[in-house]
């Protein structure tokens, strides 16, 4: 099917909206194969704004590897029938990035070649998607069989397919950037892009620039028109991280947004009517914030609509051991070692370690055992050095409390992992009428594993022991 | 002195790092000028060899199109500088550089460059 289309330098305002609102990269190429128009999604996969691209060869912007060698459109003379094929793009960001192209030429009306119509389609939703359904516990990247991350992952599904705004918490390294995405994968907004963008990594005055976007003079140095990333993630999900540091004054703006989904750029009175899901997360307590005065009530409402809290390791029953194994899996194979197993020295610090820095730092340690093992057993002096010192036993006091459990008390000073697990084994055995069994049932433990915890920790009486 | 390596695709600044085959190697005075300037053409399309290349050259500057983030943090840790995201004919990319106005992300338009 060949179309017939007039191309002029003059681009239509009103064919503008209707290609942005497709949520596939589109770019219009003139005969030379100079881009004459790029959607938003294009630009969000490329990174090269409608301004930035216009007048410049395809092949600069796209970078696609069959540009180089045996371009499609090159063949110019050849091309009457629209082409499809497989490749990879190149983005500003330096991601490489896996797609489907469909090239259509377009012709007037007395059939002379006017131009190209060039379709991008990001496959990456569709590798992702393949490798989500090889995990056994878990989803996508997350794993764990503990009772905290099982009720959190049978909710994903039904989170996944509303729009409604979510709010993740949760300690440093539990994994709400790839929840996050996650999240954005499993919806029905996966084929449109996501957006991510951290509020605690710009001076205030970029980021509103960042958010929103700005139009051309809108002040110094502005010296053209440039969408903000709520435009770039335009039919899909924009990820909100840290946004516990985000300056009162944008809030009240991001607010306005979640309410009326209009964004005005800096510098303009026209707004954009934007389709996006918003997913925020922060490591902070927000109600505290709240309490303080730095973080704004009514906003905090409209993110809380839908709220996942991301359980620290150390509360992950059954999960260090899980996640221990995945990953020297992982790292072994990819450093080509043959390292199958752990020693018991190692097993035992590890897994009485209270990992502050929660799955990040267990895979830290991981990788980097695996990196200095010789042999086929991580022993311990292939762990850390901070490890193997004296002092490693506890999270932190300020890292425990960072995030506050509902109904949780936050701990003593002086509290150590240790004692906090005896406690809880102590409160399962009195729910469950010390039915060992049970406890351990409660507590995701194997009965074995309970009752070397209970010896460890004195609870197991002379009966027990007999 | 100083040694900058240009990655081409015919009169362009290669869109793809690892995708090009054709290099320029110049010698740069210490007033900007060309002293010294070499085409290369490599076997084949490869983003290690272009690595090694660079290293073996003594190469302190590398403009090019787009790279990948892993090359990029590979020849930065050994401490060469990358100016990606070049965009421009050769001709006004090296006159930019010369005068020492090339910077990373540059559009060098024909009509901007002079």
């Amino acid at each position: 099917m060949q179309r017939h289309y007039p191309l002029d330098a003059h681009f239509p305002a009103s064919l503008s909206a209707v290609l942005d609102s497709v949520p596939v990269g589109l770019a219009l190429l003139d005969r030379e194969r100079r881009l004459v128009y790029v959607n938003l999604a294009m630009e969000s996969l490329t990174g090269y704004s409608v301004q930035e691209s216009r007048g410049l060869f395809c092949a600069n912007i796209l970078r696609c590897n069959r540009s180089a060698r045996d371009c499609p459109v090159a063949k110019a003379g050849q091309l009457t029938e629209p082409v499809s094929f497989d490749g990879t793009i190149l983005s500003r960001a330096r991601q490489k990035i896996a797609v489907q192209i469909t090239l259509s030429p377009i012709l007037d009306e007395h059939g002379r070649l006017t131009g190209y119509l060039e379709t991008i389609e990001d496959l990456r939703y569709l590798t992702k998607a393949a490798a989500k359904r090889g995990d056994a516990f878990g989803f996508a990247q997350m794993i764990g069989r503990s009772l905290e991350m099982e009720r959190i992952f049978n909710s994903l599904p039904f989170i996944a397919q509303t729009d409604a705004s979510l709010l993740l918490t949760g300690e440093t390294g539990t994994g709400k950037d790839i929840l996050a995405e996650a999240i954005h994968e499993a919806s029905n907004r996966a084929k449109g892009p996501f957006v991510k963008v951290n509020c605690g990594a710009l001076p205030e005055t970029l980021l509103e620039s960042e958010l929103f976007g700005h139009r051309k003079g809108a002040f110094t140095g502005a010296v053209e028109h440039k969408p903000g990333r709520f435009q770039l993630a335009h039919n899909g999900t924009l990820f909100l991280t840290e946004i516990g540091d985000l300056p009162l004054s944008l809030q009240v703006k991001l607010l306005t947004i979640l309410d009326d989904r209009v964004v005005y750029p800096l510098g303009s009175t026209k707004g954009t009517l934007v389709n996006v899901r918003v997913i925020a997360a922060t490591h902070y307590n927000l109600e505290q914030m709240v309490q303080a005065g730095r973080f704004r009530k009514d906003l905090l409402f409209r993110l809380n609509v839908l709220r996942l809290h991301l359980p620290p390791l150390r509360e992950r029953n059954g999960d260090i051991r899980l996640l221990m194994d995945h990953f020297l899996q992982s790292f072994a194979t990819k450093l080509e070692k043959n390292i199958g197993s752990y020693s018991e020295e190692v097993l035992a610090m590890l897994l009485g370690y209270g990992y502050p820095g929660n799955v990040r730092e267990l895979r830290n340690i991981v990788e980097y055992s695996c990196t200095l093992c010789q042999g086929s057993e991580i022993k311990p002096r292939d762990l850390p050095a901070y490890l193997t010192s004296a002092e490693l036993a506890a999270p932190t006091d300020q890292t425990r409390q960072t995030v506050a459990q509902p109904g949780q008390a936050p701990a003593a000073p002086g509290f150590s992992w240790q004692h906090l697990e005896r406690e809880r084994i102590i409160a399962a055995l009195q729910k469950t009428g010390g039915r060992r069994a049970e406890a351990a049932k409660v507590m995701g433990l194997g009965r074995s594993t309970l009752w070397r915890k209970m010896r460890k920790y004195g609870l197991a009486t002379a009966e027990d022991e007999a | 002195m100083k040694r900058v390596l240009l990655a081409l695709r015919e009169n362009d600044i290669a869109p793809r790092f690892d995708q090009c085959i054709e290099v320029m190697v110049v010698e740069l005075g210490e007033d900007g000028e060309v002293r010294k300037q070499e085409t290369l053409v490599l076997a084949g399309p490869s983003a290690d060899d272009l690595c090694r290349l660079i290293l073996g050259q003594r190469t302190q500057v590398v403009v090019c199109g787009g790279i990948e983030e892993e090359h990029y943090q590979y020849l930065l840790w050994k401490k060469v500088e990358v100016l990606d995201g070049v965009i421009g004919r050769l001709d006004d990319v090296l006159g930019r550089l010369t005068a020492g106005r090339l910077e990373a992300g540059d559009i060098v338009r024909p009509e901007a460059a002079a």
